[in-house]
């Protein structure tokens, strides 16, 4: 029997961000798999980020993870959205090739030191007194670990649904996961079903491309990872199409409502509503006459296209039927049917902050196993029990990411504080101080923290810091160098540009504040200027542009510090604090939070519920000092 | 352990005695304060010594006196609170005390929730432990007394105006949302037009429920008048006609100078003040007692203006002039003295006067003073107010809320002028839509994202 500090069941996206982390912190880790073959396998989309997503992933790299360099690697085209809508907003989206990224986190998982890969089924968790011990797999061999880590994603009782077919079954068709389940409800977790699905896969020789609109890709190849100044790998870069379900396509669909196991009353699982499928879709918006979808690339060795924006759980002949309405997929072949998925989770109220199960101590879970929904959001998960499995080793204080610090502040904080009724998925408008929680500032919110981690290295700190001092000198450059309505051209120049003319002498930094003008476009009045890589200047333009907005933010997160920096703790027995309502007793006793701010949270916590715990705390300190 | 900011109330029983003390307490209190109060002496209360008070009066952004008032200085710690703390005692009444605190917000200070400052004095350590357990039963009921006293107004017409404002802001962020999480999705942006529409239209709505909540205050503490008019046009007869007989109700608002003194009449049920310095009965001349200077100050503080103008005379270019001041204002144009020869030209007094009512009056033979009633009374009560079902804000919270999420509205319709992208545009939606919210009590959670998806066919 081996020991090891942390074992991490399931190498999904939030399984890999968990033990490379842990192994990487100094901790004998242990990460076992149903299948090696699959390791960070994608099994919808073959693309990592877009709005928030990106910005997890690129919050992820800042705190030393690895998803954004595997995406860097196996990239095959990038685009950047929302470039419109505002800085806060821009978002990074790159289409994988998803079997080099396997390959290629394989790979990284192998060669990682402390960090041994296994596969093997978990059948079993030892739990002794309410702490975890160890685990046991199919082969009747326990593994013990002072920390487990689950991460087992829509493995648990899976099943997949095809029309009237149902089978047991993990994602693309693996192994489930289904004396784990029975398992974990025998100790006493509360699980509950959720259910995805995911569209057909077409053989792209059948398809007329001819007949598809083309997606074009962002010029610049902006990295992900912090690290990369661009993306450079030897892949063949590949296209995305666009077309659209027309009016033959839905009465396909409508024709076939009773045989969609969503619409007959065959799935119970709570989906996703923003990823409906393609009949929930044609239903629920019949005024609609198309609707929008992406072919998009596999990989480079692979004939199969996704077909995005079509996922289904009707038979596979009515999915035939249907393809094939579409123009340009007239002769198309399914190669791999569309179908739905139902898997048992967790409710992530019953976790506390640090992604540790309130009820079984060194216990940890992460990813879609908590209910949340997207590789992105999995990794960050897996990242953040990863540290603080090995934090908690090591007898150091949690880390706990605000939600005015990061978007996996936000995600974690989501799901502990407020649960969740479908699979969760990140989205801008989840994150309250989405104006400071930029992609491009990431490094600047989060590499610190990573580094006292211990999971940036010495050189990458020194290259952040280098960095940072470039941002600000330059930003004070442009605060101190003047321009006078007198000096040659300006004005001129001004006019030139859409904007008007100077009255008085003005900073460059004030004039980059103007909407017309950049700090691209004042290169010209800038006689003086150094020569800055992109993302220095991308801040330098963002910081003082936006800068009247970024401080109101600010000022709103400077308010609520201080009920976020006042903890609770853990021992309140609420039911002992008078005047507390009835179900904000309930509430509180359940949820646990951890600060006065996360209680404010919770869904039937009034203010002047706070206010009495606010009293409370105070008489307990001072209690305390008497004693 | 509390956000440490500087809050402020009304800290004397509404509607009881003339004096009305209005408390500050945090770190900037005094700073705040200081901007708005002019002492007599000149003195900065930022110099002053602790506990010490001083006299002079508070002025809005336009220096305009609202009121005379005497200011307690208490520095940190040695306060209630233990931080500093400004005392205002105001002499004017309701309508002054509401006034002054509305400065006092606007420059920077809080509301202070229920039982705040007793709060804050607990947790500053300057009320005994044993105290704790009285004091979250204070903090618990006055809260739940607000609550019912608001629930109460909210029931009809409000909570359903309200409710409309919260709606369209939702849909309006829900719709700007999709574009941003969504923006591979088919969702129409707004063209510019539109979104500039939307905006003003909740605004206007808010606009609309905050004239409501003046004219709530209106009913309650009524409506501040001012006679104005030349030398010898009638003006104390005017007034002593209005003041004649039993429905007369003469207070005078006892203060430390007895400059002003309010008369207040009742018209319809409509306590109607007339503002009025000493002794406008005993001189005829309310310009030549104390200036035109003064005269002005009390125009722009009236609510409503009554315009004497001497018929026998003919109208003078003092008259223009005063004319010409009160175009923004609600205003009646008396023309007195029709008792003798008329030689107004009333077509020159509608060209510069536009919507103006003109009533004839010949106030020393008490002609014409039930129609001038008539039409006070129509002004306040027109169109709307009648109505049972009217929605009337009076509370204080409410409207501070509600000027907040205007005051926001106004910040997006700046921030799309400028042109900048729609994130920066949902920033203030955002924090109007959670003003709004604070009336209703309800808080934005899921709101916006379950409206994307009940409007929007997303997801790929």
């Amino acid at each position: 029997m081996r020991e090891y500090d942390v074992i991490v069941v399931g190498t999904g996206h939030a399984g890999c961000e968990a033990a490379l982390a842990a192994a990487r912190m100094g901790a004998k880790t242990l990460a076992l798999t149903v299948d090696l073959d699959n390791i960070a396998l994608m099994p919808c989309n073959p693309a990592i980020g877009g709005p928030a997503k990106s910005h997890i992933v690129r919050e992820i790299d800042a705190l030393g993870g690895e998803m954004a360099k595997n995406i860097d690697k196996t990239c095959i085209q990038i685009r950047m959205l929302n470039t419109g809508k505002g800085p806060a907003v821009h978002a990074l989206r790159a289409q994988a090739d998803k079997k080099m990224y396997h390959i290629e986190m394989k790979k990284v998982l192998e060669e990682q030191e402390n960090l041994d890969v296994r596969q093997a089924m978990v059948e079993e968790l030892i739990v002794e007194d309410n702490a975890v011990t160890g685990v046991k797999i199919k082969t009747g061999i326990v593994f013990k670990a002072k920390k487990i880590i689950l991460t087992t994603g829509t493995f648990l009782k899976g099943e997949i649904i095809i029309g009237d077919t149902r089978y047991s079954s993990g994602p693309h068709n693996q192994f489930p996961s289904n004396a784990l389940s029975d398992n974990l409800k025998e100790i006493g977790f509360k699980l509950f079903r959720f259910k995805t699905g995911t569209p057909p896969r077409v053989d792209k020789r059948t398809i007329d491309f001819s007949k598809l609109e083309l997606q074009p890709e962002f010029e610049d190849k902006i990295a992900f990872s912090f690290e990369n100044d661009s993306i450079e790998n030897n892949l063949q870069r590949q296209d995305c199409w666009i077309v659209h379900t027309n009016e033959d396509t839905h009465k396909v669909i409508l024709n076939n409502l009773d045989r969609s196991p969503m619409f007959n009353g065959d799935i119970h699982g709570e989906g996703p509503r923003y990823c409906p499928s393609i009949e929930t879709k044609v239903y629920r918006f019949q005024h609609k006459d198309r609707h929008k979808l992406f072919v998009e690339p596999e990989g480079e060795y692979i004939y199969e296209m996704y077909l995005s924006g079509f996922s289904t759980s009707l038979p596979v002949d009515v999915q035939v039927e249907m393809l094939r309405t579409l123009p340009g997929f007239e002769q198309a072949e399914i190669i791999r049917p569309a179908y739905a998925i139902e898997y048992d989770c967790i409710d992530p109220t019953t976790l506390k902050p640090t992604l540790e199960t309130k009820m079984i101590k060194n216990l940890y879970t992460a990813g879609q196993l908590n209910g949340t929904s997207g590789y992105e959001e999995a990794g960050g998960q897996g990242l953040m029990a990863g540290i603080n499995a090995v934090l908690a080793i090591q007898g150091k204080d949690p880390f706990i990411l605000k939600r005015s610090e990061a978007y996996i502040g936000v995600l974690i904080d989501d799901l502990v504080t407020k649960g969740t009724h479908e699979p969760y998925r990140m989205l801008t408008s989840r994150a309250e101080y989405r104006l400071v929680l930029r992609q491009d500032n990431a490094d600047l919110r989060l590499t610190k923290l990573g580094y006292e981690i211990g999971l940036i290295s010495e050189e990458r700190y020194q290259k952040f810091l280098d960095k940072k001092e470039a941002i600000k000198e330059e930003i004070e450059r442009l605060e101190n160098t003047e321009i006078y309505p007198t000096d040659e051209g300006v004005q001129e120049y001004l006019v030139k540009l859409g904007s008007t003319e100077i009255n008085n002498k003005v900073t460059l930094a004030k004039l980059i504040k103007r909407p017309e003008l950049s700090y691209k476009a004042l290169a010209e009045l800038d006689q003086d200027r150094p020569r800055l890589p992109y993302s220095v200047r991308e801040e330098v333009e963002i910081q003082l542009k936006y800068e009247g907005y970024i401080k109101k933010q600010q000022e709103q997160i400077k308010k609520q510090q201080e009920l976020e920096n006042k903890s609770l703790p853990e021992d309140i027995d609420y039911n002992e604090v008078k005047s507390l309502r009835l179900e904000a007793k309930e509430k509180l006793n359940e949820i646990r939070p951890l600060s006065l701010g996360q209680a404010g949270r919770i869904s039937g916590v009034s203010p002047a519920d706070i206010s009495v715990l606010t009293i409370y705390l105070e008489q307990l300190e001072r209690s305390k000092g008497r004693d | 352990m509390y956000v440490k900011d500087t809050i402020a109330a009304i800290s004397t029983a509404i509607g009881e005695g003339g004096i009305g003390i209005i408390r500050v307490s945090g770190p900037e209190a005094i700073e705040i304060v200081n901007k708005i109060f002019r002492s007599i002496r000149g003195k900065s209360l930022l110099e002053v010594d602790s506990y010490t008070a001083h006299y002079g009066h508070i002025v809005d952004s336009t220096e305009e006196i609202i009121d005379e008032v005497i200011t307690l200085v208490m520095k940190s710690p040695k306060t209630y609170t233990t931080e500093d703390i400004v005392e205002i005692n105001c002499h004017g009444g309701m309508v002054p005390l509401r006034k002054v605190l509305d400065l006092i917000l606007k420059e920077g200070a809080r509301l202070a929730d229920p039982g705040e400052f007793t709060k804050r004095a607990f947790l500053n350590g300057r009320i005994d432990l044993a105290q704790a357990e009285a004091i979250i039963d204070l903090i618990r009921s006055q809260t739940e007394t607000g609550l019912r006293v608001a629930m109460n107004q909210l029931e009809g017409g409000l909570s359903q105006k309200v409710g409309e404002i919260r709606q369209d802001l939702i849909k309006l962020l829900a719709h700007l949302e999709a574009t941003i999480d969504f923006p591979e999705d088919e969702i129409e942006d707004f063209n510019s037009d539109e979104l500039s529409d939307r905006i003003d239209g909740i605004a206007k709505k808010v606009e609309k429920l905050l004239r409501t909540s003046q004219k709530g205050k209106i009913l309650k503490e009524g409506i501040e008048t001012a006679i104005i008019g030349r030398p010898n046009v009638g003006k104390s007869s005017l007034l002593n006609a209005l003041l004649r007989e039993k429905r007369a109700i003469v207070t005078e608002i006892p203060g430390t100078t007895r400059d002003i003194i309010e008369e207040v009449i009742n018209i319809d049920g409509i306590p109607v003040k007339i503002i009025d310095t000493a002794g406008i009965r005993d001189t005829e001349d309310i310009v030549e007692k104390i200036g035109v200077e003064r005269s002005e100050e009390f125009l722009n503080r009236a609510d409503l203006v009554l315009l004497v103008l001497d018929a026998h005379q003919g109208i003078t270019a003092e008259d223009r002039k005063l004319m010409g001041s009160i175009k923004e204002k609600d205003a009646v144009i008396i023309a007195n003295k029709l008792d003798l020869d008329s030689k107004l030209d009333f077509t020159e007094i509608e060209e510069i006067l536009t919507d103006k009512p003109i009533v004839k009056t010949a106030a020393v033979e008490n002609q014409g003073i039930d129609e001038l009633e008539d039409v006070i009374s129509n002004l306040v009560f027109s169109g709307e107010i009648k109505n049972e079902d009217q929605t009337l804000i009076t509370n204080m919270r409410h409207k501070n809320a509600l000027d907040r999420a205007y005051q926001m509205l106004l910040d997006v319709k700046k921030t799309f002028e400028l042109d900048l992208p729609n994130d920066f545009i949902t920033i203030d939606l955002r924090a109007a839509l959670e003003a709004v919210g604070e009336i209703t009590g309800d808080t934005i959670g899921e709101d916006i994202i379950d409206q994307i998806f009940a409007d929007f066919c997303l997801g790929k």
